[in-house]
């Protein structure tokens, strides 16, 4: 597989399929593994960092749901391509800065993907469309016990799985839920939600996870306890939370559609007005049309539209994607227009 | 992405703060970031912070003096390190620095007795007990946001543990 062929692939959590998926984009596991008797990467040297690449990938290679999977060494790749696999979830943006001796894997279908010398040796995370985490802890955690077998894992029974920050250490484990709460955005109600769920030790991030802002009304809510908690109960103590904040979105979503229906109706169709017919667009104005489309999707206000497609809008149209598309290097300025051009086709077809 | 502070500049900063347990990824635009930093320095410096973590307990100077010098005999990392970029070097740090570490994850996490998968034991489990001990935390949170007034988190919390119970049953 290579870079380019990911380009015609719709990855598997983009699919809108899943169980809430009115509400719930993805779910996401992650878990922080390192190797027993080699520094964790920020304190290793080049050999043994190198070590690390050559041990895990021969690893992968013997686990049976990762066999069709491709290793890219991100310092083989150029600056648009590592943020084409940023922008796909594949690998953090972390991962992306200071390349040398760092690898990751992709899954076919892109459910799995393994990051090589990120912050620890291995960071191995699944992405399932819709309100799935359970699903995807038990792929994740078959790919673990496999792993297990081949590889010398850092772990102590006391504190459970070694990681190079005492944040992830235990369990090593990391479950999000990117949500779409445009209702809770609206109503301005996310604020009190926000609050309520920092208080309960879980983390808000915005669509690109570590590091970025929330935009265009998507939260991604992540577990911050990794010890002490076993997986299970981790992955049950973010469902309890999500299962509370779907039911708010869905209220906010029925009162606004009882009070104020002709309002929200003209907000959602100018957005796909403006989509559909202008020149030139902002990544940030796209993903924020974008949203009110799909919410408008999701309440039968615009019909025809897959949800699939609108999903994918938000990947393509983001700036290495439009380039990759494109295969030449944009200006802000000439990414603008590509994007209004892109989003023009894709919706005037329907 | 504009910078958190003013909401005006583009955010070029990426920085990560540590306040109480909790670590807040910073977004900031050079002039605020030269700001920040100086006022962080001033008043704590990062590496106050995480040594405000990792000294929790208060110990004595000359304690103080010991966890400065204790060193990772396999990795070399000393703890002084450690309290620098607050990241362990490897795996056997956690013995050589396990006395300052155990609460210092306590404080993190609320424990630091690990209770999920074992690698040399990948097979067996131990739900039943893990869920018990799950019901018993969220109880005692349940207490003690009661205790603190806090109705908001309590609803939230009472709801999780019939969610549990209900599951139980089921
Ligand atoms: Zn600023
Ligand atoms: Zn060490």
């Amino acid at each position: 597989m290579q870079i380019n062929d990911l380009l015609n692939h719709t990855s598997e959590w983009l699919k809108g399929t899943g169980p809430n998926s009115d509400i719930v984009i993805s779910s996401r596991i992650r878990l922080a593994r390192n190797l027993n008797k080699i520094p964790f990467p920020h304190w290793a040297d080049k050999g043994q960092l190198d070590e690390v690449v050559n041990t895990v990938s021969a690893a992968v290679a013997k686990v049976s749901l990762l066999k069709k999977s491709t290793l890219f060494e991100l310092a083989k790749l150029d600056s648009i391509d590592k943020q084409f696999l940023v922008e796909r979830h594949l690998m953090s943006i972390e991962h992306a800065q200071k390349t040398e001796h760092k690898a990751v894997l992709v899954s076919e279908e892109e459910i799995i993907s393994v990051m090589i010398n990120e912050e620890d040796h291995l960071r191995i995370q699944l992405m399932q469309s819709g309100f799935n985490l359970f699903e995807a802890w038990n792929i994740i955690n078959a790919v673990d016990d496999d792993l297990a077998k081949l590889l010398d894992y850092a772990f102590l029974p006391d504190f459970g799985y070694l990681t190079a920050c005492p944040t992830n250490t235990g369990t090593g484990m990391r479950g999000s839920v990117m949500l779409h709460l445009p209702a809770l955005v609206m109503s301005r109600q996310i604020e009190r939600v926000l609050a309520a769920i920092a208080k309960l030790s879980f983390t808000t991030r915005g669509l690109y996870g570590e590091g970025t802002q929330a935009s265009g009304n998507f939260f991604q809510i992540s577990n911050q306890v990794s010890l002490g908690h076993s997986e299970n109960e981790i992955i049950e103590n973010i469902n309890g939370l999500i299962r509370q904040i779907i039911e708010q979105e869905t209220q906010a979503r029925e009162i606004m559609l009882s009070k104020s229906k002709e309002v929200l109706e003209d907000r959602i169709n100018r957005s796909l007005g403006i989509l559909k017919s202008a020149r030139i667009i902002t990544s940030q104005e796209t993903i924020e049309l974008l949203s009110m489309i799909r919410l408008g999707s999701d309440l039968g206000m615009i019909r025809g539209i897959d949800r699939r497609i609108i999903n994918e809008l938000f990947i393509t149209t983001q700036p290495a994607h439009l380039q990759k598309l494109e295969n030449k290097k944009l200006s802000s300025q000439d990414r603008d227009l590509k994007r209004a051009e892109l989003i023009r086709n894709k919706l005037n077809l329907i | 992405m504009l910078c958190d502070i003013c909401g005006k500049n583009p955010a070029t900063v990426h920085l990560t703060e540590i306040i109480d347990e909790q670590m807040n990824e910073l977004h900031l635009c050079e002039d605020c970031a030269r700001n920040k930093s100086a006022a962080m320095e001033q008043q704590f410096g990062l590496s106050d912070l995480l040594a405000g973590m990792a000294d929790f307990g208060k110990p004595s100077a000359a304690e103080k003096e010991e966890a400065v010098n204790a060193k990772c005999p396999a990795c070399g990392l000393t703890y002084a390190d450690f309290k620098k970029v607050g990241r362990l070097g490897c795996g056997e740090c956690y013995n050589a620095f396990r006395g300052y570490l155990a609460p210092l994850l306590k404080r993190i996490h609320g424990s630091n007795q690990h209770i999920g998968k074992n690698p040399s034991k990948v097979k067996t489990s131990s739900r039943m007990y893990k869920k018990k001990a799950n019901l018993e935390d969220l109880r005692n949170q349940l207490q003690q946001a009661i205790q603190k007034e806090a109705f908001e988190e309590a609803a939230r919390l009472r709801d999780m543990i019939k969610e549990i119970e209900r599951k139980k049953e089921s």
